[in-house]
């Protein structure tokens, strides 16, 4: 056999070896079934919020009083509520508010966190301590009364409520971010960079930095689910985004509570909603985690 | 371990005390002070600028800011949480009117999730890769991705239903708190259904931790040896297995303590209770910020508390943590 035989044979088997994207997909739901339905949700959601005035003919502000509060039908399939506005349209529409809340704020929370937990993991010492200390003190609140108490102070505008959840995700990932790189920097190959005479920075953005990915993305994921929990919360508490904008929370307060009794699509929708997105996202979660580490998938 | 607990009470105070400086600068960020931003925009009006002096004189925050702090941490000590900006009255008087209902009902979710997490977590880890697991384990991720309002509110829809249908007039759970000692059966048809709420999504964590814990001791040598010497399965899982696992669950019932709080918060809402997550909640709406500004700091302590006692009784389960 020539070497332009293997050659060939090599990109033979190469060749057979690759799969259509629906026979991909077909793999993942075999081995990921969970995970692959949490994708298959969370793609739903960013087409929903991509595409939402394609998807409805109603207008999710505007009011209609002749459709008041009418049963789910084969016009409004989720019925209306007490201003005639149908339900899937501000569902659809509120996947815009949701992702919003939900993608910036977990990213900012993540990424913050993932700074100063390598940084920390990496500087050690009082550095270390320090941080330490400080991110107790802020574990110390719980994440809704922290929020609750920063859109208080600030007013309860988009990015006042983006910036009251990232605040509350930053020193949770900041502490898991920090154990991943204090087992890293005991490292060799950290020890090498440094007795190369690397700079700290080079380091941490080269060397530690891409071995934390792994749970950084985990974290992120995860925190995507949370902050559209927490952004859900506030609202409904009438302390997040407020009327008329459609979001998941904002419709399980006031009307759907007075009305719950005579129109129970109001409360039983919006809620769906939001339980089937973080639902989706945590189980896109769990399978990263499974596929990055496979340590955890035995378990 | 009693060189233990002074070096973990020590630790706590320094955390405290931050949580201090963060409560206390929270409501100092904005620009101007939170007597202005209660009374501001109402400018010309007497009885607005009376009130706006009365506020600021109030709450002394013409003093300089390293004054106001020394105030506060000294009123904090002796419990002094000064007087609501709504109600006009002490803090800690409209604390202790909701204070008891609130415990209850974190104590009665905290019972009902222990009650449903390690069991369900126990027998997904026994039963592991079998249905029996799989279903213990989406009933958990449901109860973590379902709103605890949402659920909540199902349950009040639920209960209104199945009253209508059953006895023909829909019912309710009465919104005003009875104490436990007076009308116990009166107190629990109440409280049951936020405890409920608020304990499954709390359950939820427990679930899964005690099931990778338990899964984990499971493979141990001494495990495999109480196996082997003959004992009933029922005995190993129960006082072999079970106890070992138990440890890092007693921390997540630390560490949750500040989610179930936050379930509080939005189950009292909920279901019109009057304890201090709905006090925190309207203080909030109504910018009452010498109320909001001690309920964050009681929530803190709360959980700082919590997190102190659950290490102690941490250590003395594993002899390992005090001596390291």
């Amino acid at each position: 056999m020539t070497a332009a035989d293997i050659a060939s044979a090599h990109d033979l088997a190469e060749l057979r070896s690759q799969k259509t994207l629906p026979q991909k997909a077909a793999d993942l739901i075999r081995k990921q079934p969970l995970g692959a339905f949490g994708g298959a949700i969370v793609l739903l959601m960013m087409v929903m919020a991509v595409f939402a005035p394609f998807l409805t003919a109603y207008d999710p502000v505007d009011n209609s009083f002749p459709d008041m509060l009418l049963a789910p039908n084969a016009d409004h399939w989720m019925g209306t509520d007490q201003f005639g506005r149908d339900v899937l349209t501000r569902i659809i529409f509120g996947a815009r508010t949701a992702l919003m809340v939900g993608l910036v704020s977990a990213f900012l929370g993540a990424t913050i966190g993932l700074m100063l937990g390598v940084a920390s993991g990496y500087f050690g010492g009082t550095f270390d301590l320090l941080f330490n200390r400080i991110v107790d003190v802020f574990m110390s609140f719980p994440t809704l009364i922290m929020a609750l108490a920063i859109v208080s102070v600030l007013g309860s505008e988009l990015h006042h409520v983006i910036l009251a959840i990232t605040t509350a995700i930053v020193p949770r990932s900041a502490r898991i971010v920090r154990s991943n790189a204090l087992q890293i920097s005991e490292f060799p190959y950290i020890d090498a960079a440094r007795a190369l005479g690397f700079r700290a920075s080079r380091i941490i953005l080269r060397h530690m930095l891409p071995n934390v990915m792994a749970p950084y993305l985990i974290i992120f994921t995860g925190a995507i689910g949370r902050a559209i929990l927490a952004e859900a919360a506030l609202s409904y508490l009438g302390l997040g985004v407020q009327e008329p904008t459609a979001t998941w929370g904002l419709m399980l307060q006031g009307g759907a509570e007075d009305f719950a009794e005579s129109a129970p699509w109001m409360a039983f929708f919006p809620g769906f909603a939001i339980a089937l997105a973080v639902f989706g996202f945590f189980m896109l979660g769990d399978a990263m985690r499974d596929a990055f580490d496979p340590r955890l998938r035995r378990q | 371990m009693y060189r233990y607990m002074v070096k973990r009470l020590l630790l706590m105070v320094p955390t405290i005390f931050g949580a201090a400086v963060l409560a206390f600068f929270l409501l100092r960020i904005i620009p101007g002070d939170v007597c202005e931003l209660r009374y501001g925009g109402f400018e010309g009006l007497s009885s607005a600028e009376e009130a706006l002096r009365l506020c600021q004189e109030d709450l002394g925050i013409d003093q300089p800011r390293l004054v106001q702090f020394g105030d506060f941490i000294g009123d904090l000590i002796v419990f002094d949480l000064g007087k609501s900006m709504w109600t006009r009255r002490p803090v800690t008087y409209e604390l202790g009117l909701r204070f008891q209902l609130s415990v209850q009902l974190a104590l009665m979710a905290i019972v009902i999730s222990v009650a449903i997490g390690i069991p369900l977590g126990t027998i997904a880890a026994v039963r592991q890769d079998t249905w029996l697991d799989y279903a213990a384990r989406t009933f958990s991720i449901v109860g973590i991705a379902i709103p605890s309002f949402w659920f909540g509110i199902m349950i009040i829809l639920g209960l209104l239903i199945a009253t209508q249908g059953l006895f023909g007039d829909p019912w309710m759970p009465p919104i005003h708190y009875v104490s436990p000692l007076e009308d116990p059966i009166g107190n629990m048809v109440q409280l049951i259904w936020p405890a409920v709420a608020t304990g499954y999504r709390y359950s939820a964590a427990l679930t899964r931790w005690t099931r990778s814990a338990l899964l984990e001791v499971l493979r141990e040598d001494y495990i495999r040896t109480a196996r082997a010497k003959g004992l009933i399965e029922k005995i190993v899982i129960n006082r072999h297995a079970l106890k070992n696992s138990m440890l890092p669950v007693v921390t997540v019932i630390g560490m949750e303590f500040a989610g179930l709080m936050s379930g509080l918060v939005v189950t009292e809402q909920v279901f019109n209770l009057n304890g201090i997550g709905k006090l925190f909640v309207e203080s909030v709406n109504v910018h009452d910020y010498v109320m909001t500004q001690s309920l964050v700091m009681l929530f803190a302590l709360i959980f700082i508390v919590t997190n102190f006692l659950v290490d102690i009784f941490y250590a003395w389960l594993d002899p390992r943590i005090r001596y390291s």
